[in-house]
């Protein structure tokens, strides 16, 4: 299954894949209308960590044994046979069991409708209007299984000089 | 004290498409713009603005635009306001004005006034999509004779060993130290040298040992401050520049401040971290070309005679005449940079005020390396100001065997020219050393955005090489009979070596 992952080396915090996220679950799918315009207000799926200089965005990861599925008192939280965790908001009591339980803090509290919401993927595109938006490309979308080969050729930035600098003395 | 200065830029943000993401707020290094949760309002504080375009890029709705701040001092031809600035800036800080990247003054460029030849008729045009084109170029130093010998199988071949460095294309990319350009964007410039075939330029910060496996297309320099020069390093590239001078700031030396050596720079630079790296004006080793040739030599011994030393001066007054010495030091290589060349930081009269335009110098020094005969000793490197395939394309044709390109590069990667460099808050993520501002350059990205570059040029210089019917760069090299000069007076037409337009 495909997930989104991100290169911290390159996140420069912008926050545009919030921006994008907010668009894609507005019901206009207008960045004016979504920001301005409509109430209940769309809220992000996805939260952005920053300490300087290290910042990354936060979505679900879809795991293979999802805690909020278990906790989920209404049976809102479903993992679906392609693997992704789906919230079906018709269904959810607003109890907020799935944002206690989840450790990576990938379900977010919608305050205006006292629900929850969560990544989804973006069903409806082929590539999650996060990752298709962000400028830099730190976000991408890649099979759980190739994600280690990534990793290891990834050497850029500080934490990738600093694994150089312990491979190798200098000079 | 009062200050004195007005803002140089206004930004204009439309608050009916502004949606307050804050994505403005959060990346400019300068802190223009401030988000009042008080008022749910994002203010700029224009007055530190350099009008990068960062935000302007960045905003998702393209709220903002940036313009000249308009507050029109009393005319007066003399005292323009640029001055008044500029020299109320001096009485506030007390301090040399300083700049980056290239000469941004109104002097002629004379590129716009020199033009290409094409075929018509007589001598039929060659369609590059069609037929093979040939932009290879050899780098280093051309022997005077050389011997063939019969191989085994009766198929003669080549005895004297060359030496020559391939090109795929005569352009390679200008000197930027790591230091004064990212990490990031050092790696960019030394991965895409590797997949087109061409060079790069350590600049005088040495070497960081994640770009050794770049070495089969690395020039390493050595400048007025041997900053991480010894043996080793010296032997990672293919050829070693000497620098003497730069066409931003000839007979200036260089400054990195200290806040920039960080670790990684300590060790690239071989100096204590946090301490300013200072490049002195002149090598104090070398007062004349005795002693050129004596470094040129020094360092040709520690390399096996295996690579070109070349030496790269700004064009200056003189410069043919230096050029003839540099090639009879032993030097293999001659970079001149001409004075609209960049830098990462300059005092601006210096930059403004000194040296030549480029086109005068390749012109002059080759018509005298022809002259005394050691034309083919040499490969003339020109750099400084070149911003195009056509500009590229007159340089060669005027007698330059490879343009170095350095803020063409730059603004592949992401640079808007703001002239900022010097600040070390390159929003842009080029010219700075701040770990949250050095991401901003993904490596992978700017690499692709440098090889479409050089890319696209190459199709265009193809076009032109097509145009005028010569199928390969060597045929229009040094070939001035297909320039002309437009709007040149008798002299300058004279110093450039071509004819008038309709001669």
């Amino acid at each position: 299954m495909k997930k989104i992952y991100i290169n911290e080396d390159v996140c420069t915090g912008c926050g545009l894949c919030r921006v994008n996220c907010i668009v894609e679950h507005s019901k206009s799918k207008n960045i004016n209308k979504a920001f301005k315009k409509e109430s209940p207000k769309p809220t992000a799926r996805l939260r952005i960590e920053e300490r300087k200089p290290i910042s990354f965005s936060v979505q679900c990861r879809h795991c293979d044994e999802p805690r909020c599925v278990e906790a989920c008192i209404s049976g809102a939280m479903i993992k679906d046979e392609d693997g992704i965790v789906y919230h079906i908001e018709e269904k959810c009591v607003g109890c907020l069991s799935c944002v206690m339980v989840c450790e990576y803090g990938g379900v977010i509290i919608d305050k205006d409708r006292d629900k929850v919401v969560k990544c989804d993927l973006c069903i409806d595109r082929d590539i999650p209007a996060c990752v298709a938006g962000c400028p830099n490309e730190a976000l991408f979308m890649i099979e759980e299984n190739e994600i280690k080969v990534t990793e290891k050729n990834n050497l850029t930035g500080i934490d990738g000089i600093d694994k150089m600098n312990k491979l190798l003395s200098f000079r | 004290m009062l200050s004195c200065l007005p803002a140089k830029f206004k930004i204009v943000r439309d608050s009916n498409r502004c949606i307050k993401c804050k994505v403005c707020v959060q990346q400019c290094a300068y802190e223009v713009h401030n988000y009042d949760a008080e008022e749910d309002e994002i203010f700029s504080e224009e007055k530190s603005c350099v009008s990068c375009h960062r935000c302007v890029n960045m905003c998702p709705t393209q709220a903002l635009t940036v313009v000249v701040y308009q507050l029109d001092y009393v005319p007066n031809a003399n005292w323009k306001k640029l001055d008044i600035m500029r020299l109320t800036e001096q009485a506030e800080s007390g301090g040399v004005l300083l700049t980056g990247m290239g000469n941004d003054l109104a002097y002629p460029i004379i590129w716009d006034n020199i033009v290409l030849n094409a075929s018509q008729v007589t001598n039929p045009s060659i369609d590059p999509l069609r037929e093979p084109m040939e932009l290879r170029t050899y780098f280093g130093r051309k022997t005077n004779t050389v011997e063939i010998e019969m191989g085994e199988n009766g198929i003669p071949q080549l005895k004297t060993k060359l030496g020559l460095i391939k090109l795929e294309v005569p352009i390679i990319f200008s000197a930027m130290s790591f230091g004064s350009i990212s990490y990031n964007v050092h790696r960019a410039l030394a991965q895409s040298a590797k997949d087109l075939g061409i060079l790069y330029n350590t600049g005088e910060g040495g070497l960081h040992k994640d770009f050794y496996q770049y070495g089969s297309n690395t020039i390493v320099q050595c400048a007025s401050g041997r900053f991480g020069i010894d043996e080793y390093y010296l032997q990672q590239g293919v050829a070693i520049e000497i620098k003497i001078g730069q066409g931003a700031k000839p007979g200036i030396g260089g400054h990195l401040p200290g806040e920039k050596v960080d670790e990684r720079i300590s060790m690239t630079r071989m100096i204590p971290t946090g301490t300013d790296a200072i490049s002195p004006a002149p090598h104090h080793d070398i007062y004349s070309i005795e002693d050129l040739r004596q470094l040129i030599f020094s360092i040709k011994e520690v390399t096996y005679y295996k690579m070109p030393v070349g030496v790269k001066i700004a064009a200056v007054h003189n410069v043919a005449a230096i050029s003839s010495g540099i090639a009879r030091a032993g030097a293999d290589f001659i970079t001149i940079d001409g004075f609209r060349g960049g830098t990462g930081a300059a005092p601006t009269m210096i930059r403004d005020n000194v040296g030549i335009p480029i086109e005068f110098a390749i012109a002059s020094v080759d018509d005298r390396l022809r002259q005394e005969g050691i034309r083919n000793e040499i490969t003339l490197v020109a750099s400084g100001g070149f911003r195009n395939s056509a500009d590229i394309v007159k340089a060669i044709a005027l007698g330059a065997d490879v343009i170095a390109i350095g803020t063409p590069a730059l603004i592949a990667c992401g640079c808007h020219v703001c002239q900022n460099c010097y600040s070390g808050k390159c929003n842009w993520g080029i010219a700075t050393q701040d770990p949250q501002l050095t991401k901003r350059v993904n490596p992978d990205i700017a690499t692709r955005r440098l090889k479409n570059l050089i890319r696209a040029w190459s199709l265009e210089i193809k076009e032109f090489l097509g145009a005028m019917g010569v199928n390969a760069i060597e045929s229009l090299r040094g070939n001035r009979e297909h320039l002309r000069g437009i709007g040149l007076s008798r002299n300058y037409l004279d110093i450039l070596g071509i004819k008038e337009v309709g001669r």
